[in-house]
């Protein structure tokens, strides 16, 4: 069941402290679950695992294709590993090893990879991930997640560790805006509908979800009633909720802290130009690289917030009534 | 030291490794013999006397593993395992053919007997490495050997996986380079040298030991002292010649990936069944 939260604020939590904890329950209940790092613990807050489960902690050092091969080596004998490192280097960099030794090979691993785009902050282009998701999305039989608040973060890892097969989560370290409610379960491949309205849909993930929410907001007040999708799985795209959405409300805008090419905006076109073609804004990064900044100034120099969202939103409709 | 019998045994095997990959390559027409040939007196040391494995229970939980990381050489490993009784011999023939269980890179999904995926280089290195690590967290003492090309030590994720064996202590895992000096742009001392292979594990805190990789008998023995190692994981550098058995290409910068003609299957394995009968004369 999913209950939505009566408020959208910062959550008390770091995300990267969920991420621990609820590893920590999985590794105490099943010895075979194993995490992996590229010398990224401390950053990822995930120490108290170490501490706690030394013999389930392979801290490889800097080392993210060799960490990609070894996790699909021990997943060959009936490991679990989740392998954690920033976002760029556990996809840009070891791309060849997730598709070959994981993917092809058909072996179970999962990857985390953290500060997902805008949220590298002063890391700065060189770590902030805009491509993430494309580099995995075209991998096959991957599946591709990115878990928008904690309560989804704790239901989706169980699942990925539950569910055979390999796995790409990108995930935020720090705090996240609260959308649900704890103890909120989600299914892997169906989005949620977080508010609904007949005039457009906005298909959001990650970072934009609270601000498509906003945007809502800020449109009803100008009678433009919007949907709001909650698509934190990109990879099998919920392609009945895409086509429903362009049925009932006729303009589609995707909102996602990623590279549009390649992004949720192309996953969510492919639905629409194959099935129900409707006008399509996208939000998101228009292929750029990223740079040092906080993450209000990254979120307005990218264009990623809510004003954005709303402005795409009317230019969507505006086209709907000229078709 | 082996007996003398065991020795024409196991050079008996290699000289049928050696014709059945031939033949298997041979059918298709094209394929990587150098490689493949490369390697048949170790495969024969490993499926004829070192290897823990049960062709009728392929996935036998107390098996020892083999990562073909040089995953090009399949059609020398489908031979060993089809002459190992994973297979009939009649399906070497479908090597590459559309639909086939034998792929040119070895499969862990398609072909019985494989333990792993490989055909991106430098791949297997870290898989196996990660199999020898899952054995050690189990308790499990099943072996892990790896056999790597010599060009493909020239990916850098081989010496990522070199040094974290080396600090996991991972005995359990034992690697080969496959070091026949030729890759398939040239020589590799003319594309991008290797220098001494062992002394470089060494340094990267390996147990690592240099035989002649044609002599089935230095290469068990090397086998067995790099099995007695207890902290280390063990090198073993197999001074090799590409093609070897075929004296068309043998250690010649042609042999990577060439094709076969009839007339040239026929004249390399008169060749190799010379060689067979005279070691089971006793000749060789």
């Amino acid at each position: 069941m999913i209950r939505l939260s009566d408020e959208i604020l910062p959550e008390n939590t770091e995300m990267r402290k969920a991420f621990c904890d609820t590893l920590m329950e999985l590794a105490g209940e099943d010895k075979n679950v194993i995490l992996m790092d590229g010398d990224l613990m401390g950053a990822m807050g995930t120490k108290p695992f170490a501490q706690e489960f030394p013999e389930q902690t392979i801290d490889c050092g800097i080392q993210e294709a060799n960490a990609v091969g070894v996790a699909a080596g021990l997943s060959a004998v009936g490991k679990i590993p989740f392998v954690h490192s920033f976002g760029p280097f556990i996809t840009r960099r070891a791309c060849d090893q997730v598709f070959m030794s994981g993917a092809y090979a058909k072996l179970n691993v999962k990857l985390v990879g953290s500060d997902p785009g805008i949220t590298a902050q002063i890391n700065g282009g060189t770590h902030m991930p805009f491509e993430d998701m494309g580099i995995m999305r075209g991998i096959p039989e991957m599946t591709i997640v990115e878990p928008t608040d904690i309560a989804m973060l704790k239901s989706v890892l169980r699942q990925m560790k539950e569910n055979y097969g390999m796995y790409y989560m990108r995930l935020v370290r720090k705090s996240c805006m609260k959308i649900y409610e704890e103890g909120s379960e989600f299914e892997i491949g169906k989005s949620v509908m977080l508010r609904d309205g007949g005039d457009a849909t906005v298909i959001a993930s990650g970072y934009c979800t609270a601000q498509a929410l906003i945007a809502g907001e800020i449109l009803d007040g100008e009678g433009i009633h919007i949907r709001v999708l909650d698509m934190f799985t990109w990879k099998p795209v919920d392609e009945e909720a895409v086509i429903l959405a362009a049925k009932e409300t006729g303009a589609v805008v995707t909102a996602e802290n990623h590279n549009v090419i390649n992004g949720l905006g192309s996953a969510v076109a492919e639905v629409l130009v194959k099935n129900n073609p409707v006008p399509v804004e996208m939000i998101g990064i228009q292929d750029l690289f990223g740079e040092v900044g906080n993450l209000e100034y990254l979120a307005e120099r990218f264009e990623l917030k809510a004003d954005y969202i709303a402005a795409a939103v009317k230019k969507a409709v505006k086209r709907k009534t000229k078709q | 030291m082996l007996e003398r019998k065991e020795k024409q045994r196991l050079q008996l095997l290699s000289k049928r490794i050696q014709m059945y990959t031939m033949k298997t390559i041979g059918s298709l027409g094209v394929g990587h013999v150098g490689g493949s040939l490369s390697i048949a007196d170790l495969l024969a040391v490993l499926y004829g006397k070192e290897m823990k494995y049960d062709s009728r229970n392929p996935k036998w939980e107390e098996r020892d593993w083999l990562v073909c990381s040089k995953g090009h050489a399949g059609p020398a490993l489908y031979s060993a395992l089809a002459l190992m009784g994973y297979f009939p011999e009649s399906e070497l023939e479908t090597l590459n053919r559309p639909g086939t269980r034998l792929p040119s890179h070895c499969d862990r999904n398609l072909t019985t007997g494989i333990d792993m995926t490989t055909g991106s280089l430098g791949q297997g290195a870290s898989t196996a490495a990660g199999i020898a690590y899952g054995m050690q967290l189990d308790g499990k003492t099943n072996m892990v050997y790896l056999i790597l090309g010599d060009g493909e030590i020239q990916e850098g994720q081989v010496w990522e996986m070199a040094l974290f064996a080396a600090h996991r202590k991972l005995s359990n895992l034992i690697a080969f380079v496959d070091y026949n000096h030729v890759q398939l742009d040239g020589y590799t001392d003319d594309i991008c040298s290797l220098g001494d292979v062992r002394e470089k594990f060494e340094s990267f805190g390996w147990f690592a030991q240099d035989v002649d990789g044609h002599d089935v008998e230095a290469v068990a023995q090397a086998v067995k002292i790099a099995k007695s190692q207890k902290e280390k994981p063990s090198m073993i550098v197999l001074e090799t010649e590409k093609g070897h058995g075929w004296s068309e290409i043998a250690g010649k910068l042609n042999g990577h990936c060439p094709t076969v003609s009839k007339v040239q299957l026929d004249s390399a394995l008169a060749e190799m069944q010379g060689a067979y009968d005279k070691i089971k004369e006793g000749i060789l």
